[in-house]
């Protein structure tokens, strides 16, 4: 199993244990993820602004892959859809593809239609499979309850994710949390979005959305939320503190990417996986699990 | 003075990518009772930007804050019975807003960043260090190609003039 493994921008520079935990992960189940130095920008960011610049950076990201001969895995959710909707769009209009490659010879690429991809959580889910997974359990996670945030561009929009997903039920992450020993929790508004995308239009607004979810899991009685998105890490984690002072609220809710919950399970250690770097630290989460690591 | 319609705006939407369907709209409002946005704040209208754009008010709605606070998660496009697609659509509208010179400051400065860089993030030399001593790969180089992308579709334009129209 083998992908180019394009990481994004917010990934590496805001949640860098997100990188560590899926880089080790992915080493302990044999996944093996390419780095590729000509990467730059999925595009995502530009769509609002200029939509033919954000196709053309998707689409050049697709064509280097294709040049190293190997299908994509993302992290980000944003660069999921956008270079998903680019791959799936090239995939079905020659027209379109024809047009492209026009714009893209002026900067030496070219793209042929052939590049499939996924979200590293759906490459464990798919490619690596439950019944696989199950078998590199090393230590039981039973006694733990776990609220799963799919967030947004992991499931939206379905049209191009060929229905791997119901994105009003989802399931996978539940799945993949519980078959950890844990419990996956049932919490109000489950698949109600972050707010980070308008962080920088609306402070306010955003900070909003993000503390409604945080209440909601909250009342669930969880050890921890768990994610897979960069930007809503940022939203629960990074700025929980924020949050908290701003509407006169305690949350202390550890927010834990799923590749560190993942890896917990499979005896990985906790710093290996990043953990000390998280913001809320997941200290009572570890003694639980009688992991015996404890962060400042 | 009465405001100038523009009774061809729909047709310029819908013949922008993304807002192809925006004449389907029948005004049932599912896309407003979906909208996380719309809950904590009412000048976030989904159905009645739609609404605007068909009775071509062109230049209250591209000159809006409103258009910039869909925060893109596709709850609306999915339940949406005319599939409208609505962020796709806002899309196309927000689209058409920065040619006229209407953008947020917060993605001039995105785009600039994206332009110099290649990446909407990037890492300062601590974040580096720190990269070093944990063992992850520093993999962040410039990117002529992503320059040549903003020559090629005109996105030069709105990252070297810094202030749009708006107030």
């Amino acid at each position: 199993m083998k992908y180019a493994f394009f990481i994004g921008c917010a990934t590496p520079v805001l949640t860098a244990n997100y990188e560590l935990a899926t880089r080790k992960v992915a080493e302990t189940l044999g996944i093996e993820l390419v780095d590729i130095e000509d990467f730059a920008c999925c595009g995502f960011p530009l769509k609002s602004v200029n939509q033919e610049a954000a196709m053309l950076m998707a689409v050049r990201t697709l064509s280097i892959a294709e040049k190293h001969g190997l299908n994509i895995c993302t992290i980000c959710p944003g660069c999921t859809s956008m270079l998903t909707e680019a791959s799936k769009k090239l995939e079905e209009d020659q027209e379109q593809r024809r047009e492209i490659n026009n714009k893209l010879k002026q900067i030496g690429r070219t793209y042929s239609g052939n590049i499939k991809v996924k979200h590293f959580i759906r490459v464990l889910y798919e490619d690596v499979g439950i019944d696989k997974l199950s078998k590199k359990v090393k230590k039981s996670l039973e006694g733990l309850k776990i609220a799963p945030h799919y967030g947004c561009h992991y499931t939206k929009p379905s049209e191009i994710y060929d229905s791997f997903e119901d994105p009003e039920l989802p399931k996978t992450l539940d799945e993949l949390i519980s078959f950890t020993g844990a419990e996956s929790a049932n919490y109000e508004n489950k698949i109600q979005c972050c707010g980070g995308y308008v962080l920088g239009v609306d402070e306010n607004i955003s900070f909003t959305l993000a503390s409604k979810k945080l209440d909601h899991v909250r009342a669930s009685e969880v050890d921890a939320i768990s994610l897979l998105c960069p930007l809503c890490s940022v939203m629960y984690d990074r700025n929980q503190r924020v949050i908290e002072r701003r509407f006169n609220k305690s949350y202390d809710l550890p927010v834990l990417f799923y590749p560190q919950i993942l890896g917990l399970a499979l005896g990985i250690d906790p710093t290996s996986l990043g953990l000390d770097m998280n913001r809320v630290k997941p200290n009572a989460l570890l003694e639980k699990l009688q992991a015996k690591t404890e962060f400042d | 003075m009465p405001e100038k319609l523009y009774p061809k705006f729909k047709d310029e939407i819908s013949k922008t990518p993304g807002g192809e369907n925006i004449k389907r709209c029948f005004q049932c409002g599912t896309c407003n009772v979906s909208c996380p946005i719309r809950e904590i704040d009412e000048k976030y209208n989904p159905r009645k930007i739609i609404r605007m754009a068909l009775l071509g008010m062109k230049d209250r709605v591209l000159s809006s804050d409103f258009i910039w606070l869909c925060t893109a998660c596709y709850t609306c496009q999915e339940r949406c019975p005319q599939d409208v697609r609505i962020p796709e659509m806002m899309n196309a509208i927000k689209n058409l807003a920065v040619k006229e010179g209407y953008i947020h400051d917060s993605f001039v400065k995105q785009a600039e960043l994206i332009e110099s860089t290649g990446w909407a993030h990037t890492l300062g030399e601590f974040a580096k260090k720190k990269r070093e001593q944990i063992g992850l790969p520093v993999t962040f180089k410039e990117c002529p190609e992503i320059q040549e992308i903003f020559n090629i579709t005109g996105l030069n334009k709105i990252t070297h003039v810094k202030e749009g129209k708006r107030d």
